[in-house]
């Protein structure tokens, strides 16, 4: 399959490049003051995966001391630093960076652009995400106060009102954590500045958006949804800060200030963000599933008009999060109706899925894998969502384990899930080389047990009453056993990513060689080189359908004929 | 899989137009959506606690309608209208004098704000710290003060340009999406004066 030619015939510069001395400096060099797409995507990967493992690490540590009652692993200061570092890491310095790393590489490619729309605005927004990151963790070093050297926010990562006001959190924890949410917010709303401006403006001739990948037809979805959801989050933040060093009393309560509209404005942000984070996610399921069940997507506009409904209903969700508050009938009975609502669109996606896979000729080569698995975790993440959903029910298991286990079943079953299936899928054009499909499948299979027995575990922890954000719990609650497989499970998880880290590191230099269309695929990416020169395309594609290789590898039958 | 050598397609449809949207445009209009949001929270909040301060002053004892800043504010909006006008129609002169006139009507703006403030705190004893009012105030009005002198950096940096020669006709696109960016902080206070001075009072 590697030798197939370029779409375009002697369109590629193939002289080799000037011979550099490489020493390193002059790479460190030259990944610093890059603005080139792919540089930065990858180097937002990088940034994610970075943070994947501490965040994964502290996870790890607060899975150790739950793992049997009246435990002493970690004290419960530290335990309420690691659960809200973990939860900040995860969303903030992993989910966002994913996003943009996978968009920054692909979305360009897959347009037959050269670059994104504003290259310098790209290393600005990718610089800002990775500082407020380091600041978030200089807290450790920095956050110091009354409460001695080292600290680091612990007020969950949602950080609650009256909570984060300057008498209950002294010390700067709280202001490391806000100005760095601030930081790395500019950082994200650059970034989908970016997107927008790309996927609208720099289509190459022929792409109409309706011949668009439905990767980046998501990513644009994705970005216009960021816009209107990190930019409350900025604002809440900088109240907190004015709170907090200006002595004004946006939270205070004792001036009259509500702690609840600190809640109103965090979730608006907040659950919207979860769409946000599982918008690529999608977006690599629509890719990876037709190419491994060798069909085009089934339902093209449904799934189009699908995303760009999530992202609508989406906006009026968010107080299913509060409603153990006390909100009055009609606002409890909106909330449970509106978060039912995005069952509909999101179930047309997952029909949609299963469609594509119908009939077709299925390849389970790793990608594959994960893509499978995420289709039936995203279901059930679905359906105890639409538990949770209703309010009745939602005031039994508030704030306990079975909240937990609903969410990591969409943050880990889904994005982590389809974040490997697309570094899987994409590794070969990024790097020229294949990642090995043995250690592969060690991972899939390793993580997928690890998974299930952690989380499907936690479903029934909240059962039976276990609440979240306990440091430990005595031994008489019979809550040990299943804690035991929790954390059993959470360990099995980590030593799946550790595979999953040599597998990427050592396919670096020892992989096969990919060849440009290692899976026979079809959008404009795989007609580059692997990796792709820096200039992406030698001159500038035309597309007639929305699977252009498919028109070139079949002139007898090509898609335009059909679209319309 | 066969090695055949692909072309590219030979048959070709009618040549189309292919015009996409400018992207200084697109991401102009997303950063306005962006910041609408971060807008719309303090005017949430700005409304949410009209009459919950817990001590004086209220808006009713210390706020003036600040009509003629606002009539200033406006006017800039027509006058860089005016300049665009110009510029598009390669008047480089003509341009200059109306982006100096919105700069300028942009300086009595902020400078009325400095005033209005340097009264609030000092004769009526009103601070970001006083109540909810202050903090809602000073936060909501000084939001977007920063945006006007974030704003008037960008246009004193374009009449600087202007000055040295160095702007042409071919930066009236770039001229034009700078411009958004000022009626959209003169729309802004349009909500801000509103909820201020008007329904908050």
């Amino acid at each position: 399959m590697a030798d197939r030619t370029l779409p375009i015939e002697g369109s590629l510069d193939l002289t080799p490049p000037r011979e550099r001395e490489n020493t390193w400096l002059d790479t460190l060099h030259e990944w610093v003051v890059t603005v080139d797409h792919k540089k930065l995507g990858l180097m937002y990967m990088m940034m994610a995966i970075f943070f994947l493992l501490v965040g994964g690490a502290e996870v790890l540590c607060i899975r150790i001391q739950l793992a049997w009652p009246n435990n002493h692993f970690l004290s419960p200061q530290v335990f309420n630093r690691f659960f809200t570092m973990h939860g900040t890491t995860m969303v903030f310095l992993v989910g966002i960076p994913l996003v943009f790393a996978f968009g920054n590489y692909i979305i360009p490619l897959q347009i037959g652009a050269r670059d994104m729309a504003f290259p310098r605005l790209n290393a600005f927004s990718f610089w800002m995400t990775l500082f407020g990151g380091l600041l978030l963790y200089y807290s450790f070093i920095g956050g110091g106060g009354l409460y001695g050297l080292g600290n680091a926010p612990d007020t969950t990562w949602w950080a609650y009102a009256p909570l984060t006001a300057r008498a209950f959190s002294p010390g700067h924890a709280m202001d490391y954590w806000a100005l760095a949410l601030i930081v790395t917010g500019f950082g994200t709303l650059g970034g989908a500045i970016n997107v927008i401006a790309t996927a609208i403006s720099m289509r190459c001739k022929g792409m109409t958006l309706m011949r668009m990948p439905l990767f980046t037809w998501l990513l644009l979805v994705d970005s216009g949804l960021l816009l209107i959801t990190i930019t409350p989050l900025t604002a809440a933040q900088i109240m907190l800060v004015i709170d907090r060093y200006l002595g004004a009393h946006f939270f205070d309560t004792q001036a009259g200030g509500s702690a609840t509209i600190w809640m109103h404005f965090f979730w608006i942000f907040g659950h919207p963000e979860v769409y946000v984070l599982v918008f690529p996610a999608f977006g690599i399921a629509s890719e990876v599933i037709p190419v491994f069940s060798r069909k085009a997507i089934f339902g093209y506009p449904a799934m189009v008009a699908a995303g760009v409904g999530i992202a609508f209903v989406s906006m009026g969700v968010w107080a299913h999060h509060m409603f153990t508050i006390g909100m009055t009938s009609v606002s409890n009975a909106f909330f449970v109706l509106s978060t039912g609502l995005v069952g509909v669109p999101t179930g047309i996606k997952i029909f949609n899925w299963l469609a594509t896979m119908w009939g077709g000729k299925i390849r389970f080569r790793t990608p594959m894998l994960f893509c499978t698995a995420f289709l039936f975790q995203f279901l059930l993440a679905g359906l105890t969502g639409i538990m949770l959903s209703v309010a009745p029910w939602n005031w039994q298991l508030h704030g306990s384990y079975f909240v937990i286990a609903h969410f990591h079943y969409i943050l880990v079953g889904a994005i982590v899930f389809n974040t490997f299936a697309g570094i899987y899928y994409w590794f070969p054009k990024a790097t020229g080389r294949m990642m090995s499909e043995t250690l592969g499948e060690w991972h899939f299979w390793l993580f997928f047990i690890g998974f299930h027995m952690t989380f499907d575990t936690m479903h029934f922890l909240g059962f039976e009453g276990m609440p979240r954000w306990i440091y430990t719990y005595p031994a008489d609650r019979g809550w040990a056993n299943l804690n035991l497989v929790v954390s059993i499970g959470g360990l099995i998880q980590g030593v799946a990513v550790l595979v999953f880290a040599y597998n990427l590191i050592s396919s670096l230099s020892k992989g096969k060689i990919a060849g440009n269309d290692p899976w026979d695929a079809w959008t404009l990416e795989w007609s580059t080189p692997s990796p792709p020169p820096p200039y992406n395309f030698a001159t500038d594609p035309v597309v007639q359908s929305r699977r252009p290789l498919w028109d070139l590898k079949h002139p007898e039958d090509p898609d335009w004929k059909y679209e319309q | 899989m066969s090695a055949t050598t692909l072309v590219p397609n030979a048959v070709t449809l009618p040549e189309q137009p292919w015009n996409l949207p400018s992207r200084g445009r697109v991401a102009m209009y997303c950063l306005i959506i962006g910041e609408s949001a971060i807008f719309t929270i303090f005017v949430v909040a700005y409304i949410y606690y009209i009459g919950r301060s817990l001590t004086g002053p209220t808006p009713k004892d210390v706020l003036d309608v600040p009509i003629f800043n606002t009539i200033c504010l406006f006017s800039s909006s027509v006058t860089i209208w005016l300049a665009e006008r110009a510029i598009d129609r390669n008047l480089v002169r003509t341009f200059g004098l109306w982006w100096a006139a919105t700069i300028a009507l942009g300086l009595v703006f902020i400078t009325g704000t400095g005033i209005e403030w340097h009264r609030l705190i000092y004769q009526d004893g009103l601070t970001i710290r006083t109540n909810l009012f202050g903090t809602t105030f000073y936060s909501l009005v000084g939001l977007h003060a920063t945006h006007v002198v974030v704003g008037l950096s960008m246009l004193l940096l374009v009449l600087i340009f202007t000055l040295t020669g160095h702007v042409r006709h071919e930066h009236s696109e770039r001229i034009q999406v700078l411009a958004l960016y000022w009626h959209f902080v003169d729309a802004v206070w349009v909500v801000v004066f509103t909820v201020v001075y008007i329904l908050g009072r």
